[in-house]
């Protein structure tokens, strides 16, 4: 199936714009024959109309729709915008969090061949005018009354979207402003249409092709404007298979969707797989209640940021050093036993006699309470991806025996592209290419990808396009390597490697998410591109710190005075220290300074995702990293806080700079 | 009028905490209640209430005269109130002292609640799903089967507002709903005042110190300072009088320059 990619030959790619060259692109008819995600829905609920499709919390009580209902309220709500003259081509912005009727409206509006376009709930109002221009968003679906509030807001400055749809109608009754609708009246005016229009609900199954958008997401942006990614459906349909070849997904599986709707993994899980593999979709009462929710549901495959797996792991932690003397023991024996197993396994060695019976022992008493503790005693696969997993974290979970697996992929390509496979884990790769994705490194070590599920171009911008598939194949940006074995070792963004004065090569997302495993840190951003040493900008975790002071006897009142106690100072470099001698002696960090405030995505630090901003951390901190370099002991910082009614204000403090000797 | 207040008169010994107090409620209003500590705006929610009956004066609601009546039959007649100092069960969790909201409406027989599933489980159903609504409207979903010992002091009283509002008032009384509240809480709290009225209907008797959420939220407001009413009408207007400022800020003093 794939030709051997880490020995294939490189192509030119020449990066000058080098033309899209359709010739080389065995894909360019791939999966039109695959129908789309709203003719599958439609067989779903013929070949399986009374199983349930979704269910969704709401007051208290798990609520379910079968696939027949999901059809059925797809094809209402298309009829009614259809009605209403919502055109191919036109875009609707989704806004809100997780939603039954927020996921049916994206399928409604790919019915009729327009921009199903999720945006995250949190979007700034700038970057929400962009997606509605770019997607020419006439009309829009909102979860409640404060995103209504917003797009109204939206209306005012940008003229659209014309037509705004609510979901729940809680604080709406007394809006008076035109264009607002609630969704239980367009159901049923969509309803009555095809009820007198017999022809009309087939018509709408068959409206939409292959090659049609199925969603349009819009990309991070670290660098520069966002840009609209179109996923057509035969990409997304095709991307579920792959994971479904690659064992990875399993028809029937039940999944839990509460990541955001605007990101690519939570379309290609829930919406695209959901419905190719006719999962059943549980979506929370809330984003605080999801923890809670999971353990009702128990999914049997899991998905969570490594943060997430993070955050879960110190769960545990606190919970068990808050239970009884006997739940502690038993923890503190076998959990490290079954670390140690972890570890022999993952280095390919078979654990003894002793170690396997003392293993099964520890999971009837402790392994598998756990498991079902955290809604995870069904979930035989576990994912995560994003960013590299701390190892510890990853350790913990698989030993406590979740098949917990990383997965590596970008937007342009529906998140997926390489996985790791079980009994195939290896710490430091994403696993070997998924079947049906050729990868393949060109010669300044960018990967390159080649699959069915890889997208047509970016929405209104064709250099763009011709750019990123240069050639035939899809220019990630991530610079990495095939190892031996044929995994994908993924280091960081090509344009991410930078060198030292002394052309020392490095890649600064690497070392800063060594930084990271420390729960001590939450941020970091090291600094270091032609100059002489590395140092870095620390952002320390209020919480682990803020519990290390207080076991300690370190008092503080604030995040910024925290950040300056010197005992902190101590306790970072500590951590910096570990991370330096992982690293060659050349790229040690010689200096670092905690910052008194948190990155922020409303300060432009950081994106949504929580990736650094690098040009504006390098803008607004710069009196700061020049004082790195001039041997200064302490520097005068004000920084700029934009408070959640949108004023803002200046910090000014004075900062230490730490030295590692 | 939902609910007028004669002459209200009360007096604790030697203390006149009321002195002839004399108020209307519009219906759909929020009222506001104002005054410094000690002025005699948590008695005159006590009078109405049938806590502390006034000594002379009359109180009617909808028309029918309830000076004197006691507690729980105010609460039957359509009047819920939350409390200064948060009166929650403790050892309870959240989901069940807000179903005790619900207690006035419940009539179970014990015959009924022997065969509970025959009978009781119905009515028991529907009582729920009237709590989880407003479970759903006041956004308490995450900390529902929790025990109220371990919510934080803002929800609290959001707990509190659930409990008077499952009852289906008609008049809801509010004693310093944000007392303690940090700014956002305050926010949320208000924003539930406001839609409280617009979905459901209520009125609004509001008892604060915040002046900012008074101005905000009331549609009219009294003034009491040591039992005497000294200004009503709108916000702004009953706010500019000479005498609440003096009230609030003792006597103005003329500056030179």
């Amino acid at each position: 199936m794939r030709p051997d990619a880490n020995t294939a030959e490189v192509i030119d790619v020449g990066g000058d714009g080098a033309a899209l060259d359709p010739a080389a692109v065995p894909r360019v008819d791939a999966g039109l024959d695959a129908g789309t995600l709203v003719s599958l829905l439609a067989q779903n609920a013929k070949t399986h109309g009374a199983t349930v499709a979704v269910r969704e919390r709401d007051r208290g009580i798990w609520r379910e729709f079968t696939w027949s209902d999901v059809l059925s309220e797809v094809l209402a709500f298309a009829a009614a915008l259809d009605a209403m003259g919502f055109r191919s081509g036109d875009g609707l912005l989704v806004i809100g969090d997780n939603r039954p009727r927020l996921y049916f409206g994206m399928l409604s509006a790919a019915a009729l061949r327009g921009y199903p376009a999720p945006v995250y709930p949190d979007v700034p109002p700038d970057d929400l005018e962009y997606y509605a221009g770019n997607s020419r968003a006439r009309f829009a679906l909102a979860e409640d009354q404060e995103q209504v509030d917003k797009l109204l807001e939206l209306r005012s400055r940008a003229k659209l979207p014309e037509v705004i749809v609510y979901d729940d109608p809680r604080g709406l009754a007394n809006y008076t402003e035109p264009g607002l609708l609630s969704w239980e009246d367009l159901i049923r005016k969509g309803k009555e249409r095809l009820a007198r229009e017999p022809g009309l609900s087939d018509d709408l199954i068959n409206r939409a092709k292959p090659t049609d958008a199925a969603v349009l997401l819009h990309s991070s942006g670290t660098t520069g404007k966002p840009k609209g990614v179109v996923l057509q459906h035969r990409r997304v349909i095709a991307a579920a298979r792959n994971a479904e070849a690659a064992d990875y997904f399993r028809a029937g599986d039940e999944l839990m969707a509460y990541l955001p709707m605007a990101w690519v993994g939570d379309f290609v899980f829930t919406v695209s797989s959901g419905i190719a593999l006719r999962f059943t979709i549980n979506i929370p009462e809330r984003q605080e209640t999801v923890l809670h929710n999971l353990r009702e549901v128990a999914p049997t495959v899991y998905f969570a940021s490594p943060r997430s797996w993070d955050a879960m792991l110190t769960h545990v932690q606190v919970g068990i050093a808050e239970s009884t003397w006997l739940k502690r023991r038993l923890y503190n024996w076998f959990m490290p036993l079954a670390i140690e197993l972890e570890r022999e396994r993952l280095a390919g060695r078979t654990p003894g006699l002793f170690s396997r019976i003392a293993y099964a022992i520890g999971d009837v008493l402790i392994y598998a309470p756990l498991r079902d503790y955290l809604g995870l005693s069904r979930a035989k696969r576990a994912y995560t991806a994003g960013e590299a997993i701390g190892e510890d974290t990853f350790l913990f979970f698989r030993a406590l025996g979740l098949d917990l697996k990383q997965f590596y992929g970008q937007t342009e390509n529906c998140a997926l592209t390489a996985a790791q496979s079980s009994g195939e884990v290896k710490l430091n790769t994403v696993g070997k290419p998924l079947p049906g994705v050729e990868v393949k490194i060109d010669d300044n070590g960018e990967i390159l990808i080649r699959a069915d599920s890889v997208f047509d171009g970016f929405l209104n911008d064709e250099a763009a396009t011709q750019k990123s598939l240069a050639g035939g194949w899809l220019h990630t940006g991530d610079a990495g390597y095939m190892d031996d074995d044929g995994h994908l070792v993924v280091l960081g963004r090509v344009g991410e490697v930078v060198y030292t004065k002394g052309g020392e090569r490095y890649i600064p997302t690497y070392i800063e998410n060594r930084l990271k495993f420390s729960q001590y840190i939450k941020d970091a951003a090291i600094i270091g591109a032609g100059r002489d040493y590395l140092t870095a900008l620390v952002c320390i975790d209020m919480n682990a710190v803020g519990h290390w002071a207080e076991v300690n006897g370190v008092t503080y009142t604030s995040y910024a005075e925290l950040s300056q106690r010197p005992e902190v100072y101590k306790l970072i470099s500590g951590v910096v220290r570990h991370v330096n001698e992982l690293l060659p002696a050349a790229l040690a960090i010689r200096k670092f300074v905690n910052l008194p405030k948190e990155f922020d995505p409303d300060d432009g630090e950081v994106t949504r995702t929580r990736k650094l901003r690098r040009n504006v951390i390098d803008e607004r901190y710069a009196p700061i990293i020049t004082a790195l370099y001039d041997g200064f002991e302490t520097v005068e910082h004000e920084s700029l806080i934009t408070y959640e009614t949108g004023a803002t204000g200046t910090l000014k403090r004075r900062l230490a700079i730490y030295e590692l000797k | 009028m939902i609910l007028e207040c004669c002459d209200l008169e009360r007096s604790f010994g030697g203390l006149r905490a009321l002195k002839g107090v004399t108020l209307g409620i519009e219906k759909g209003e929020i009222f506001g209640l104002v005054g410094p500590n000690g002025s005699g705006k948590t008695t005159i929610v006590n009078s109405i209430t049938g806590f502390y009956p006034p000594d002379s004066g009359k109180i009617l609601f909808e028309g029918k005269d309830i000076t004197g009546i006691r507690p729980h039959d105010v609460a039957r007649l359509g009047i819920a109130r939350t409390f200064q100092n948060l009166a929650l069960f403790r050892g309870m969790s959240v989901l069940d002292n807000i179903m005790m909201g619900r207690h006035i409406h419940m009539r179970p027989s014990a015959l009924a609640s022997l065969f509970y599933w025959v009978w009781a489980e119905r009515d028991e159903i529907r009582q729920r799903e009237l709590v989880e609504d407003t479970i759903d409207f006041l956004q308490l979903q995450d900390v529902r089967d929790l025990p109220i010992e371990v919510v934080p002091l803002g929800l609290q009283k959001r707990i509190e507002l659930a409990r008077a509002l499952v009852s289906e008032p008609r008049l809801l009384i509010l004693d310093e709903p944000m007392a303690g509240m940090n700014q956002e809480e305050k926010e949320y709290m208000a924003r539930f005042i406001l839609d409280a009225r617009e979905e459901r209907g209520l009125t609004v008797l509001l008892i604060e110190h915040h002046m900012d959420v008074v101005a905000a939220l009331c549609d009219r407001m009294t003034v009491l300072s040591y039992g005497e009413q000294i200004a009503d009408g709108k916000p702004a207007e009953a706010l500019s009088n000479p005498r609440v400022i003096e009230a609030y800020l003792g006597t103005k003093r003329r500056h030179a320059a």
